[in-house]
């Protein structure tokens, strides 16, 4: 056999990250999501947009497990959502950490509820996450006492702490200035770089409305309107 | 072994979320001391010793049961505050040591007002128990287990309702009659001295094995609920 078609036989190809297939999503008579189906691929960089209540955060939550769909399938890594739960990320519009802790206080706890099974901090340190966001890890006052930017970048720092193959993120840049978020961009990027067992590498889904931040970096752009998805495309494309 | 210290960290973080901003343990002490002494002037139990002995025991477990209500929305709602308690429905550690860790909180939280309060009420109602106080070492932890081990979980099912803060006693007070039954009575036995509590004591030890039991097991539901 000639050793280009050997190879291509042989080569393992990476699984999606992602796979949402027809799912919806009701409250009562209103559909948050509409019969949406799409596949992000493993190790990309994707990019979900769309005005407010278009059905982003919802379509990101039924990804983390959050909210159990009323009707269809997701499969994440390879699998059910539920059972990946020490392989994924999510960071919302809130910053999901407690006020009364610092921030170092906030990430080990989180890093220890990541990894129950680990004897100490070491599978993506706490510290290494806090400096990774640009914070400094010796900060003692409470988190209720940083600013809003600040308490945005150790969300981002608590997601990364437990060393995730899939990073979920809504809005990450709202409550961020310009120069904080291009830096956060450069963090994403760099995240996707980390080692990873794995075939597959990191992958990252992220909801804006300031897409002209994600638009040299994303793989794929997923627009939605209305609980459904219009515009599927490659960014590259 | 992993179980029990991913239990002991939820414990740790509860306790120090606590001790930084003393909501739960003021709340609870105030109210707690308020009934004391709203009920020692409605009754005035000096002048009558034995009805202050009889009345005693479900004086001060109606107001524990009340008080610990308090405490008990404050510990979720720190969870609910910023969105936390999405952290712990995607976290891969067991739901059931989130709930345990918590509960274990509150019995420490509600057993510091019991300890605080304790003299207060033997001094407003000038109490001399009369059976074996020995009996109130374990009387004390299982009622306030009792109370506890239910309030953590109702409290948890109240989460997404609108109406929580109402929803906590009206499921958790009718659930508790059994136990306030038993504790109230194992209380007065060991006050008057009228009868030994041992069967109220396994009546109450029975009603926190099965509880606890139940709560464990559907906690994780009531957690990842939408």
């Amino acid at each position: 056999m000639h050793p280009i078609l050997k190879t291509m036989q042989t080569a393992p190809v990476p699984a999606p990250a992602v796979q949402v297939r027809i799912v919806s999503k009701l409250y009562g008579s209103f559909a948050a999501l509409k019969r949406v189906s799409c596949t992000f691929a493993a190790g990309g960089f994707h990019v979900l947009l769309g005005p407010n209540g278009a059905g982003k955060s919802t379509l990101l939550r039924v990804i983390a497990g959050l909210i159990t769909p009323s009707s269809g399938i997701v499969h994440l890594l390879g699998g059910d959502p539920l059972q990946r739960r020490d392989r994924i990320a999510y960071m919302s519009h809130a910053p999901m950490l407690y006020d009364e802790l610092s921030a170092m206080e906030n990430l080990r706890y989180f890093s220890r509820l990541q990894h129950p099974g680990a004897n100490c901090d070491c599978t993506g340190s706490p510290e290494m996450a806090l400096r990774a966001v640009g914070l400094d890890p010796t900060l003692t006052r409470p988190v209720s006492q940083f600013s809003q930017g600040m308490r945005q970048r150790v969300s981002m720092a608590r997601a990364l702490v437990g060393d995730p193959e899939l990073l979920l993120l809504d809005e990450p840049f709202s409550n961020m200035d310009a120069a904080g978020a291009r830096e956060l961009v450069q963090l994403l990027l760099d995240f996707r770089t980390w080692p990873l067992a794995g075939a597959g590498g990191r992958t990252v889904i992220i909801t804006t409305h300031q897409y002209e931040l994600v638009s040299d970096v994303a793989d794929s752009v997923v627009e939605m309107r209305a609980g459904s998805i219009v515009i599927p495309q490659a960014a590259a494309a | 072994m992993i179980y029990l210290r991913t239990v002991w960290l939820h414990l740790r973080k509860d306790l120090r979320l606590e001790w930084r901003s003393r909501d739960a343990i003021a709340g609870m002490l105030f109210f707690t001391l308020l009934v004391t002494v709203v009920f020692a002037m409605a009754f005035d139990p000096t002048g009558f010793p034995t009805l202050a002995r009889q009345m005693s025991g479900g004086l001060l477990w109606v107001g524990l049961l009340f008080a610990a209500t308090t405490a008990l929305n404050i510990s979720w709602e720190r969870e609910r505050r910023n969105q936390v308690l999405d952290a712990h429905r995607m976290s891969a550690s067991p739901a059931s040591a989130l709930f345990l860790g918590k509960a274990l909180a509150n019995l420490i939280f509600v057993s510091v007002i019991e300890l605080a309060l304790a003299p207060v009420f033997a001094v407003f109602y000038n109490l001399h128990p009369l059976g074996e106080v020995r009996w109130l070492l374990l009387i004390l932890p299982l009622g306030t287990w009792a109370i506890v081990v239910n309030g953590t979980f109702f409290a948890a099912l109240g989460l997404n309702s609108r109406n929580r803060e109402l929803m906590l006693p009206a499921a958790l007070f009718p659930i508790s009659i059994p136990a306030l039954l038993g504790v109230v009575q194992a209380t007065t036995g060991v006050i008057t001295g009228d009868f030994e509590p041992q069967l109220w004591i396994r009546m109450l030890l029975g009603f926190d094995v099965i509880f606890t039991t139940a709560c464990i097991l559907l906690f994780p539901t009531v957690l990842h609920a939408e």
